[in-house]
């Protein structure tokens, strides 16, 4: 059984071993290889009613949150900036969903949509300050950032407010396909931001307009919608962060749900190789980036570290793969150790058998 | 020791991935000479000084200063064995003093301070080296373009260079200020420094130089004295062609007739405060119109206007007879006008994007996000591009910015030439390009004409306007000041007009 799941790995590995997301892969790759062999009970696997349970598991289901978070910040940064606020969203996205179900007696699907509703109204409040007001980013989102938990507080008036819907406790806790349902989710929404971006011209848009705005602007693009709508499709992927955080815990925590997560997710993006200066964005690479940085945090549980000193190792891991994804540094190492001359024809060959990244 | 060479370059290579840049180069300069680096776009003059500046390092080859080996890591090591450079863009910082950009970097200090008094006499002998006396203290930004290119100048004399390098000092320059440069540059060639001075244009060439060295695809072509070199056979050496050849490009294109009819583009009374002053002009289906004037006449503030960057506050402007409104170039875009920006780095390409993505991306625009154009019709647009505009790559999905200028421009030119525009605004199309594209690019424009479409074209260059429009427009000091039709139009006549009252003209360069 870990045999195949080595074999399948590296089959992964090779498969994309002239992409962009080889690097946070085979970081991802080395840190299970480390834990295989040093982490006691790590590579256990359960099936217990019909469900897999194991550490892996856990890290995909943990790892959920800055996952869905993580799609919607790729674009955003893609285009240049950055969004701050998507860990208050996520508070406020679940407390508008408790407050519904649980003080007004709302189905789940109205607490859902209201939700949701709320989460799209944020990232469209977002997006304008940054679009249309020529706001930069890191200050128009810290407004929601800050503001937003207040705003949570009002609605769940400051209590934490517990659930009972069924419904809702699946979004994060439940089983399909003997997974956890919050794969199924991670997977859907990856599949939407891809076709969103890739099946659309919105991508190519977005990645010209982070490259060089107003190059963009003169070949007539509408540089301003792209970027509003990058940010309401962020709004969107935390308010499904939220219900998910909200179910984990089966409670609406607006001081809690989502804190630092920001972080996490904006770490995740780069990691997965899209910088932090725009343009070219990588959705898969957020995703491996985001399992990497789960993976680290489960690790650190597994082998008892105290979660005060647990923010170290993570850091150095991190530099350890942002400096392998740099230029400068592949170049050192070309200079250090040439392994052949360039060849003579390189050219066509080269251009016809690399194809490029779609994500 | 007299006549030994201060740099000799023997065999020089370097590659890039898929591009071979430099190849069995060799270089030569003498102390006390001026040597023209000429070629075309991609012939490797940037590859050349970058691997002599230190930026790059070179594969193979040797380079030797004064007889000694020397194999440069950064461009502070370059100057440190006394090669300096003053680039194309002036790259000082505009914020800090004439005397801090000149001793930036290696402020004379005690325990640690700086000596401010020091790095003003310092920066004041080093401009007196020139013949400049100005106030060091004044910052940088506020001086003229020419002034801020004899800081640059005066800052990399300031470490004891032996070997100046010029890399296009001219191209922002008006010709009083050049003639200054030259100046200059012949005293310091008195000093007995070698100059290697890279430029586009020919009469600078025979103006300073004592020597050219030709590069042409990334391999040495030959080195010439000056005086014995006509300058016709340069260019064909410059492009590989023949000289019967280059006699054919020179001669004027038949400028066909002024097309009559009713005008595609009128505007009326058309400006905007601050920027041009309200102008008529109008641009028939099959004609090119030129517009003439000196830097900062207003020339890009019109194309601007046209194409929405910028909103006109007076005036009207109709298409095809059609009263319109363009308030931003999608608007524009919608009207099927076209424009290529003067400055391709920040207005033009993006940087990043592969060719092909670069290609599509107006048409995209005007279709709008959601219907993406198919990957086979991206890859036929661009492959067709690529053939028919000659552009030099491996292939489409090269990024742009590993391109050649004139390559990155014949891009930008495909990308509107895809949405099939009815008007193309082309401004400077043709600026730091080379020899051989630039003609390609006039051929272009002529068959734009051709095929029905309006042309609006700009240029500094007055040979270009003249041999290609059929009606041309002269501006001056922000105002239209006269306009030429198809019999008309000569050289002369076009300066005349720009330069009626020179004593008025504000384009005289003196540090007050």
């Amino acid at each position: 059984m870990n045999l195949l799941f080595w074999i399948g790995f590296a089959a992964m590995l090779f498969a994309v071993r002239k992409q962009r997301v080889l690097w946070p892969l085979l970081a991802l790759g080395l840190l299970l290889a480390f834990n295989y062999f040093f982490t006691p009970g790590f590579f256990d696997l359960d099936v217990r009613g019909g469900h897999l349970y194991g550490q892996r598991i856990d890290i995909l289901n943990q790892g959920a949150k800055v996952m869905l978070v993580a799609l919607g910040m790729t674009l955003v940064i893609a285009t240049g900036g950055v969004d701050l606020s998507v860990g208050a969203v996520m508070a406020l996205a679940g407390t508008v969903a408790a407050q519904l179900m649980v003080g007004h007696r709302c189905s789940f699907a109205v607490g859902v949509l209201g939700a949701m509703g709320v989460a799209l109204l944020a990232g469209a409040w977002n997006g304008a300050l940054v679009a249309y007001g020529g706001i930069q980013p890191i200050i128009a989102t810290l407004i929601l950032m800050v503001a937003g938990r207040g705003v949570a507080q009002l609605v769940g008036e400051g209590q934490i407010i517990n659930f009972t819907d069924p419904a809702m406790a699946y979004l994060g806790n439940g089983h399909f396909l003997g997974l956890p349902f919050t794969l199924t989710l991670v997977l859907v929404l990856l599949v939407i931001t891809y076709a969103l971006t890739r099946r659309t011209a919105l991508g190519l848009f977005i990645e010209s307009v982070g490259d060089n705005p107003v190059a963009s602007r003169y070949a007539g693009i509408n540089a301003r919608l792209v970027t509003f709508l990058a940010y309401l499709f962020t709004g969107f992927c935390a308010g499904l962060a939220g219900l998910v955080a909200a179910s984990n815990i089966k409670s609406a925590d607006a001081n809690h749900a989502g804190l630092y997560l920001e972080l996490d997710a904006i770490l995740a993006v780069v990691v997965g190789g899209t910088a932090l200066t725009g343009g070219r964005f990588y959705l898969v690479g957020s995703l491996v980036g985001a399992l990497l940085i789960q993976t680290l945090t489960t690790t650190m549980y597994a082998r008892n570290v105290s979660a005060d000193v647990a923010p170290v190792p993570k850091a150095l891991v991190i530099i350890a793969v942002c400096l392998l994804q740099s230029e400068k540094v592949h170049r050192y190492f070309r200079r250090k150790f040439p392994k052949r001359p360039v060849p003579t024809e390189p050219v066509v060959a080269a251009a016809a058998s690399s194809p490029s990244v779609p994500s | 020791m007299a006549d030994s060479p201060l740099l000799e370059i023997r065999g020089l290579g370097k590659s890039f991935p898929g591009v071979r840049a430099l190849q069995g180069v060799d270089f030569t300069v003498r102390r006390g000479e001026i040597h023209a680096l000429m070629g075309e776009n991609g012939a490797g003059k940037s590859t050349l000084i970058k691997v002599l500046t230190g930026v790059y390092h070179r594969d193979s080859g040797d380079t030797r200063l004064d007889g000694q080996s020397i194999r440069p890591g950064s461009p502070r090591e370059a100057e440190a064995c006394g090669i300096s450079t003053v680039y194309q863009e002036v790259n000082l910082i505009p914020h800090l003093s004439v005397a801090e950009n000149i001793c930036l970097g290696r402020q004379p200090t005690v325990f640690g301070f700086v000596r401010w008094r020091a790095i003003r006499e310092r920066a004041e002998r080093a401009l007196r080296r020139l013949d400049l006396t100005l106030d060091v203290s004044r910052q940088l930004s506020s001086c003229s373009i020419a002034i801020q290119q004899m800081v640059a100048l005066a800052r990399a004399l300031d470490v004891s260079a032996k070997l100046l390098i010029l890399d296009e000092p001219t191209s922002s320059l008006d010709e009083r200020e050049v003639a200054e440069l030259f100046a200059v540059m012949k005293k310091l060639r008195g000093e007995d420094l070698g100059i290697v001075f890279v430029t586009h244009f020919l009469d600078q060439v025979y103006a300073v130089c004592d020597r050219i060295t030709v590069l042409r695809n990334g391999r040495h072509v030959g080195e010439y004295p000056t005086a014995e070199m006509p300058r016709l056979e340069l260019v064909a050496r410059m492009i590989g062609k023949d000289a019967a050849e280059v006699e054919r490009m020179n001669a004027p294109a038949a400028a066909g007739e002024a097309p009559t009819g009713q005008p595609l583009l009128e505007v009326t009374n058309f400006g905007r405060k601050g920027s041009i002053h309200p102008l008529d002009l109008s641009i028939r289906p099959g004609e090119v119109v030129g517009l003439a004037g000196l830097l900062g006449s207003g020339r890009t503030e019109v194309a601007r206007l046209i194409f929405g960057v910028d909103r006109a506050d007076s005036g009207t402007m109709k298409i095809g007879g059609e009263p319109v409104v363009i308030g931003s170039p999608r608007d524009a875009l919608r009207h099927r006008i076209a424009f290529t920006a003067e400055d391709r780095k920040v207005e033009g390409v993006i940087p990043n994007l592969s060719i092909r993505e670069n290609l599509i991306l107006a048409l995209q625009a005007s279709r709008g996000p959601w219907a993406r154009i198919g990957r086979a019709e991206q890859n036929a647009l661009a492959e067709r591009f690529i053939a028919t505009l000659k552009i030099k790559t491996p292939g489409p999905e090269q990024l742009i910015k590993n391109l050649s200028g004139g390559n990155q421009q014949k891009v930008l030119l495909a990308r509107w030439l895809a949405t099939e525009p009815r008007l193309f605004i082309l401004d400077e199309p043709t600026r730091g390009i080379d020899v051989g594209a630039k003609a390609e690019i006039e051929k272009l424009i002529g068959s734009l004409r051709e095929r029905g479409l309006a042309v609006l074209f700009i240029s500094s260059e007055l040979e270009e306007v003249v041999r290609d429009s059929q009606r041309v427009v002269i501006l001056r000091d922000r105002k239209k000041v006269g306009e030429l039709a198809a019999g008309q139009i000569s050289e002369h006549a076009v300066m005349g007009m720009i330069a009626a009252p020179a004593a008025e003209s504000g384009a005289v360069l003196h540090p007050s």
